[in-house]
């Protein structure tokens, strides 16, 4: 009992500052410093609005990270339910006054930067499933009112954004929920039943997506379809890819951004511009990078005593894992175009809010890790 | 302890699960690099070249004309460089303002700037609207001037046709001017090398030579936009000069053709009688081909077409007359060549012959009496040649002229316009007149009346032949490669007509002989039609032959008036002909003259031989050390 309270007892703050992983932090910083010479590119060469916005959100969110990084991962799990509802009430919120752009609606203005609830959502239910997996007794996961109630706190968020309508985000916020779901230990043939389910309901679901959805399915099936429009974006992403080769253009030399070929280019096709200056050698780099990354935060999950941190942890680090990959893919020409950000590289506030709470929470929980969580 | 053990159990299946996953995520990342690899190294010159396709346009220029020179490498169609004057809608502050300023600059009509803010709303931003095409050297000073207060206009160099000799040489070169799709389409080389603002051959040389004054594109290559914006030039690529063409005409033998034949309607054209080599052709009146270049405006269009004196037609070419009696020495060859008559041969002139109830008159009506073929000749009897032309027949008459190229088209390959004449004969009467041949006409063929229709080219190829002792030669009006020298030139034509027969035209050289002389004395001794525009020095005496087409029939009346020609009317008026070869002694050139409703030959044509023979035989000599192209600097 001793030893418990001496392990639950607050660390002092120099101790925080030892405990502290260095490796991802640094990782961190060196991804934050790449998205940086990358937005310096895509405005350019030159210091403008994209790169003066990507380096202000990083002077704010980058402290955040560190602020939450200090906090006890106790308080996390404590408000992990409220900050869910809270969650929702923004978009409960986004979806009756938020901003109007391009179709959909899924902004709130809070004067300082337009805030995007979704991201945050991404992080929210990873929180709240982690906080209802660490609380449940094992016996019960398998039961039927506890599955339903797993769903509905996944299948409520998505339904609001959804109907933003924003496809990409809610697909990631659904695959963030169910892996806390496998990973806490929800019976394998369930998944396989439901991914059959799912395959069956396949056409039913497609006859309820939106044309321009459509469109984009089709596009990726065959992208020569209509080049000049629907198929625009895979043609030059790829093109610009596949032009960097071995080594690439060269910092600034991206000819398909820099000539405006390439769509998108600040938010989710920042991957394209990076891979046509930097080439097969600075795009496998950056995987790696991205790889160090997931893996440290794993190996933080790993070595964490509570179940809240080992949930919230390998949920946070397979959600970053599948933002990437959905991300790449579409960028490679590997899945439809769904909008999603690449972590931190992408512009865009609250995609990069959500991921550095994120990193927040990791970071406490290697702090917090020898803590076991009542 | 149960929550302990629950929670370890928990822990492990935590563990497990991720380890699983973790696996999955190796896999898909190496999926991913997998993916990077095939687009980066398998694909990347695809790419690479689909990227650069993206990027890198290539603007065609348009192509330099190669210049066209005369026999001493004068150049008369060259290129210039010219002024126009582009607006980049882009760079422009005020374009009201601009173009109100532009308009009182340059005198811009209203419908000009309508053109300009229709093209403006057309094409991008950044894209050039041409204002003028051809700025004047003062336009271009006033608008260098106020070029501080119009902003996005930019005066822009190009390289355009030019004739610096302007109407001289129209009717051979023709000109150049915009195409139009049609014209674009038909020929494959310009449909190649086209872009807009270039201009093609369309009339005469220009048009015939295209292929090889054309020119090939200079290529910009600039990296642009996804818009389509030029950001910067990559590359140019000079395009080459279309080729050199060196013409056989001699511009000062040109100039004072187009000199002999100021304010009247005529042809003049000068042959060097063993090479072919036209050495002149010119057809008066005729015009300013530079007026074409950007288009001529329609006032000066109407001018042109309704000068009377028809100066689009190319008159050496296209122009067919009634050889009049210039034809008679062909009458006397085939004669002579038929063994019809010999030089004792005589016919008594009364000046008229009656042949069944029909009278057919001597140009002199009290007659020219007892004429021997010399003499016929000499005074252009038409008695003796109505008597010697019904002893001969027209069928053999035909042959003769056929053999001498009557008939046929001397430049055909080049001048697309160029007319065959006719000399007829009793079939081609049948088949395409459907009538028998009656004898009648084959005396007025005699005398170059009828249905016979010559060429000024082929009358002057005709002289050329029998000039050169009766030897067939290929008239040509671009130097070869190799241009013979005089000695080699006659080398070769003799040498070829032992291989080719059909390259002599006679059978006894004694008659072509006849026929010379004849002419000769027709021109230099008295009572000879053209002894008046004699020249007596040998260096520069020719012989010649006169003619006088009759336009239309003339009336028992008219004929007892004997009018004046200043009494007949402009349209009724004969044609004055006249063809001739010289020096007599040792004949180098020929010549035909004739001057549309000019009258008499003798009078109206024959004293400009006199000129031109003075200045052509002075010329020889620098035109044989011209022989050699390559001594020309151009």
């Amino acid at each position: 009992m001793f030893q418990r309270d001496s392990l639950n007892s607050e660390l002092s703050f120099l101790q925080k500052i030892k405990e502290i992983d260095y490796t991802l932090l640094i990782c961190i910083i060196l991804l934050s410093i790449i998205s940086l010479l990358v937005m310096y590119s895509t405005d350019g060469g030159e210091i403008l609005y994209h790169t003066k916005s990507h380096f202000s959100k990083l002077v704010v969110f980058f402290p955040l990270m560190l602020f939450i990084a200090f906090f006890n991962i106790r308080y996390w799990h404590t408000f992990a339910y409220l900050f869910y509802f809270l969650v929702i009430l923004l978009l409960l919120y986004v979806s009756f006054f938020g901003l109007k752009a391009s179709g959909s609606q899924r902004w709130m203005d809070l004067y300082l930067f337009v805030l995007q609830p979704s991201e945050l959502m991404k992080i929210a239910v990873i929180l709240c499933l982690a906080k209802y997996y660490h609380r449940i007794k094992t016996e019960n996961v398998n039961t039927l009112t506890s599955i339903m109630l797993v769903l509905t706190i996944i299948i409520i968020p998505i339904i609001f954004v959804i109907s933003q309508p924003d496809l990409g985000t809610s697909v990631l916020i659904a695959l963030s929920g169910l892996i806390i779901l496998w990973l806490g230990g929800v019976k394998v043939k369930y998944f396989v039943y439901s991914f059959i389910t799912f395959l069956i309901s396949l056409p039913f679901i497609i006859s309820f997506l939106k044309p321009y959805q459509k469109l984009r399915i089709l596009t990726f099936l065959d992208p020569d379809r209509d080049p000049l429009g629907a198929g625009y974006q895979i043609i030059q992403s790829k093109i610009a890819i596949g032009s960097g080769g071995l080594d690439g253009k060269g910092f600034l030399k991206g000819t398909q951004s820099y000539l405006d070929f390439l769509p998108e280019k600040h938010t989710d096709f920042i991957f394209t511009l990076f891979s046509e200056e930097f080439g097969f050698i600075g795009s496998v780099g950056l995987l790696i990078l991205y790889t160090i990354i997931i893996f440290r935060i794993i190996r933080i999950g790993a070595i964490s005593r509570s179940n809240f941190s080992k949930l919230f942890c390998f949920g946070f680090a397979f959600s970053i894992f599948i933002y990437i990959v959905v991300n790449l893919s579409m960028v490679l020409g590997l899945l439809p175009i769904v909008g999603s950000p690449l972590p931190i590289m992408s512009y865009g506030g609250s995609s990069m809010l959500a991921t550095m709470i994120g990193f927040g929470i990791v970071l406490s929980a290697k702090i917090n890790h020898r803590q076991t969580i009542a | 302890m149960i929550k302990e053990n629950s929670g370890i159990r928990k822990s492990d299946v935590i563990n497990r699960r991720m380890f699983i996953i973790s696996a999955a995520k190796i896999v898909v990342f190496t999926g991913i690099v997998a993916r990077l690899f095939s687009l980066q190294i398998n694909e990347n010159k695809k790419y690479l070249t689909l990227s650069d396709k993206n990027r890198i346009r290539e603007w065609k220029l348009p192509p330099t004309r190669g210049n066209i020179v005369d026999y001493f490498g004068n150049i008369i169609a060259g290129n210039l460089k010219v002024y126009q004057l582009h607006i980049i809608p882009e760079q422009v502050e005020n374009f009201n303002y601009l173009l109100l300023r532009l308009k009182t600059l340059l005198n811009l009509s209203d419908k000009k700037i309508q053109k300009i803010i229709k093209l403006k709303n057309k094409l991008k931003p950044w894209d050039s609207i041409i204002v003028s095409e051809n700025l004047s050297w003062s336009q271009f000073l006033k608008i260098n001037n106020y070029l501080y207060d119009l902003v996005g206009v930019k005066p822009v160099m190009i390289i355009s046709r030019n004739y610096p000799f302007s109407e001289m040489y129209t009717h051979i070169l023709g000109y150049v001017s915009q195409p139009n799709e049609e014209e674009v389409l038909e020929n494959e080389i310009v449909k190649e090398r086209f872009v807009p603002g270039m201009k093609i051959g369309k009339l005469g040389l220009e048009k015939t030579l295209e292929k090889q004054l054309i020119g090939t594109n200079a290529i910009q290559r600039y990296e642009v936009n996804a818009y389509g914006k030029r950001i910067n030039q990559l590359e140019y690529q000079k395009g080459l000069q279309g080729n050199k063409i060196r013409l056989t005409v001699d511009t000062e033998v040109q100039k004072l053709s187009a000199q002999l034949l100021l304010n009247k309607a005529g042809s003049i054209s000068v042959m060097d009688i063993y090479t072919g080599d036209i050495i002149a052709m010119y057809s008066s009146p005729s015009y300013d081909p530079n007026l074409f270049l950007f288009g001529i405006s329609q006032d000066e269009w109407q001018l042109i077409r309704n000068n009377p004196l028809k100066p689009l037609i190319n008159k050496t070419l296209s122009g067919l007359y009634s050889p009049g009696s210039t034809i008679k020495p062909i009458v006397a060859l085939s004669a002579l060549e038929n063994n019809i008559i010999n030089t004792n041969f005589k016919v008594k002139c009364t000046g008229k012959t009656e042949l069944y109830g029909q009278t057919f008159h001597c140009w002199k009506e009290k007659g020219h009496g007892f004429v021997s073929l010399k003499n016929a000749m000499k005074q252009s009897c038409d008695t003796y040649f109505y008597e010697v032309a019904r002893l001969l027949g027209v069928d053999r008459l035909n042959v003769t002229a056929k053999k001498f190229g009557l008939g046929e088209k001397v430049l055909g390959e080049y001048f697309d316009s160029e007319k065959k004449g006719l000399f007829p004969n009793t079939n081609w009467k049948k088949n395409n007149l459907g009538r028998g041949w009656v004898l009648g006409e084959t005396l007025i063929t005699g005398i170059g009346q009828g249905y016979t229709q010559t060429t000024p080219l082929q009358l002057c190829l005709m002289t050329a032949q029998i000039a050169n002792g009766g030897y067939k030669i290929k008239p040509k009006i671009i130097v070869n490669d190799d241009p013979l020298s005089l000695e080699d030139a006659k080398i070769s034509m003799t040498l070829q007509s032992l291989q080719t027969p059909n390259i002599r035209l006679f059978n006894d050289p004694k008659n072509i002989k006849i026929v010379q002389e004849a002419m000769f004395s027709s021109t230099n001794e008295q009572f000879g039609t053209s002894y008046k525009s004699r020249i007596d020095d040998p260096k520069y005496q020719f012989a010649g032959k006169t003619g006088t087409a009759q336009v239309k029939r003339i009336s028992k009346r008219e004929r007892e008036l004997d009018l004046k020609l200043e009494q007949i009317p402009y349209k009724d008026r004969d044609h004055a002909l006249y063809v001739a070869y010289g020096p007599y002694k040792n004949p180098r050139y020929a010549l035909s003259i004739i001057v549309e409703h000019g009258g008499s030959g003798s009078k109206a044509a024959a004293p400009m031989a006199k000129e031109l023979f003075k200045l052509i035989i002075d010329r020889d000599e620098l035109r044989d050390k011209q022989s050699n192209f390559e001594n020309i600097n151009i």
